[in-house]
């Protein structure tokens, strides 16, 4: 029981991490840049959410739709001050942008929220679920994690699928020039891709905060850097990659803490990630390609 | 083309530029004119611009994209201390020269047996899967440094791995770290170690195995194809720079009297990065200008309190947004471009990873 337990709490978590990674992922395939920030977007959505919900008053859902707004926002503000006008140049710099990106949101938030952790309340208000006569004990948090990711997988992959914007955001990313070419608003696109990651975010945000309720302008680095693992390891630019990435490193992290050594569960995950890329050098369902002379 | 000439001219304003600092700096310590902060502040400037200049060497002239570097610097940093307690405790050594030394040799042969290790596999990845691998070496090293646990017994070093019952002098004492170091590291040894440190790197670029080195970066199915050992090159260029990391962090640890494993984590990896952008891409001189000015900037805005970082955020998003401007850049090439030679983004390795993005 105890191992279905940690099972289903992995799930959650890379739940999390996954929707995490598809922003790190549908950025990356469509941008062509790491967007270190975006962790940090994921902590301004918390922290809205939090706002709303304790200082406002709002109802746990409006609180949850006033992060995702502003987040959306948010995402694409940054796209367009500070990544818009570095298009033509090099990938490092774009990289040292998005750090610079990542050390503003979190001072910002330093200055507004301060250092000291805030509890963030419990909003999910759903009642825990027992199985096998009390046995098994389930979060409602959780439960509302694994609820909200398939949601959103599945929209997802209709959105990219079916949608013109979602095949512009696949053409984009097979090939920036050609799609220009064929009459697509690229700036548009890149634009949605930041959109729809920042929103997203916000989710992961009040998610993460539901089942780990400690908030810091810090509290975003780590899954960040997580779900950036995730995204590598299910093969950057794939969403479906994402999504598998996330779960599994979920599943690996809380497997590893409960089984191996807690001290060691960040280790374990990093560590399977370098076993994973060696045998794949693209990920689980990374494209591999082929160099042409 | 540059020509020798231009070469020589680079090293010498470079090795000029940072004996000059050096006998300033030490005439206004003898003068106490030398502010309290700056003068905390010597020795670890040294071990950055070590770092920044290392980083270099495997970002900007192998072209590899090291996101886990400060990893290195944690594993010089805590077996310096290690040796150096080691040697003071067990074996009653004061000299601190001779335990200064022992220590950079020991944390530097430390780092680059991890740089040889964890070069073999991350050098057969490519482009962001490397950056990844790197991110995730330089994380491991930091959780599994905070659950190593050393002491000295006797003459005898004992360790423990998840197990802090261990008797003895405790010398690491896991997530806590290191407490009580005795701080050994001096100015005059950051400076020669700097110089050291240009010495090697800058003759390695302008080597044999340097042309190699950037030939591979440039174009590595080019070089592969006129008989380059690709492999090995970058190899090379990988273990020197986990080398001099490793020195850094003995002479940045043996600076502390505290020091936790979590102090050398993503952040301060990135920190080195953002010195060798700054200061240019592949140019050894710009890393030791912006290491330096870097280190000083955010003590010197001190006053600012808590906008301090934000403004540092700002500088640095400003920088990179306006010095990536068409019109600005194009502006001041005409100005400095002959200056700045060595500045030109051709020097970069990025030329490779667009065409490689473009296929």
């Amino acid at each position: 029981m105890a191992f279905l337990s940690n099972l289903v709490n992995g799930i959650s978590l890379g739940s999390i991490y996954a929707m995490i990674a598809l922003g790190y992922t549908m950025v990356y395939g469509i941008a062509k840049m790491l967007n270190f920030a975006h962790g940090d977007v994921i902590m301004v959505g918390a922290y809205l959410a939090f706002c709303a919900a304790q200082y406002w008053g709002m109802p746990p859902l409006v609180a949850l739709l006033i992060a995702m707004v502003a987040c959306t926002v948010l995402g694409m503000t940054i796209e367009k001050l500070a990544y818009a006008p570095l298009r033509q140049a090099t990938s490092l710099a774009v990289l040292i942008t998005a750090i610079g990106m990542s050390y503003l949101l979190q001072n910002t938030a330093l200055l507004i929220w301060g250092a000291n952790p805030k509890v963030f309340p419990d909003l999910i208000g759903l009642d825990s679920l027992q199985l096998f006569g009390g046995e098994l004990v389930i979060k409602g948090a959780t439960l509302v994690t694994i609820a909200a990711n398939i949601v959103i997988m599945v929209v997802l992959t209709l959105f990219i699928n079916r949608t013109r914007m979602g095949k512009a955001m696949r053409c984009v990313s097979e090939d920036r020039g050609a799609a220009e070419l064929m009459g697509i608003n690229v700036n548009r696109t890149i634009s949605a891709t930041f959109a729809i990651g920042s929103c997203l975010a916000a989710v992961a945000g009040f998610l993460l905060c539901s089942s780990y309720p400690m908030l810091q302008p810090t509290t975003g680095s780590m899954p960040g850097i997580k779900a950036f693992t995730a995204a590598v390891f299910g093969g950057i630019g794939s969403i479906p990659g994402a999504m598998i990435g996330g779960i599994l490193l979920g599943v690996i992290e809380i497997l590893g803490k409960a089984y191996v050594s807690t001290e060691l569960g960040d280790a374990i995950v990093f560590a399977v990630l370098i076993i994973v890329l060696l045998v794949r050098p693209t990920g689980l369902l990374g494209k591999v390609q082929r160099e042409k002379v | 083309m540059k020509t020798k000439r231009s070469k020589l001219i680079y090293n010498l304003v470079t090795f000029g530029l940072v004996i000059a600092a050096f006998i300033i700096m030490t005439v206004m310590i003898n003068n106490k004119t030398i502010s309290r902060s700056l003068k905390g502040q010597l020795i670890p400037i040294c071990s950055w611009i070590m770092m920044a200049v290392s980083l270099n060497l495997v970002v900007g002239i192998s072209g590899e994209l090291s996101l886990g570097h400060a990893g290195f610097m944690s594993i010089g940093a805590f077996t310096g201390i290690v040796v150096s307690g080691w040697l003071l405790n067990g074996f009653q050594m004061e000299d601190p020269t001779l335990r200064l030394v022992l220590a950079l040799i020991a944390g530097g042969v430390t780092a680059g047996v991890a740089g040889v290790l964890i070069g073999i596999p991350v050098l057969r990845l490519r482009g962001d899967y490397l950056a990844i691998v790197t991110l995730a070496f330089g994380e491991i090293i930091k959780n599994v440094m905070n659950c190593i646990y050393v002491s000295v017994d006797g003459t005898q070093l004992r360790f423990g791995f998840l197990n802090n019952t261990i008797p003895g002098t405790i010398l690491l004492n896991g997530p806590n770290g290191a407490k009580g170091v005795k701080t050994i590291s001096t100015f005059t040894a950051g400076f020669i170690l700097v110089l050291i440190t240009l010495a090697v790197v800058l003759n390695l670029v302008n080597s044999r195995a340097g042309r190699a080195i950037k030939a591979t970066r440039d174009n590595r199915i080019a070089a592969e194809s006129m008989g380059v050992p690709v492999t090995r090159y970058k190899m090379m260029a990988f273990v020197t720079a986990a080398v001099i990391a490793g020195m850094a962090g003995v002479l940045y640890g043996l600076n502390m009297a505290t020091l936790v494993p979590t102090k050398f984590s993503f952040n301060e990896s990135i920190n080195v990065l953002v010195f060798v952008v700054m200061g240019g891409i592949g140019n050894i001189l710009g890393s030791v200008i912006s290491a330096t000015a870097l280190t000083i900037l955010p003590e010197k805005l001190r006053f600012l309190q808590n906008y301090r970082m934000l403004i540092y955020a700002v500088v640095l998003i400003l920088v990179m947004v306006l010095g990536n401007n068409p019109t600005l850049k194009s502006w001041f090439r005409s100005v400095f471009g002959r200056l700045f030679r060595r500045g030109k983004p051709e020097d970069g390795p990025d030329g490779e990873k667009e065409v490689a993005r473009h296929e």
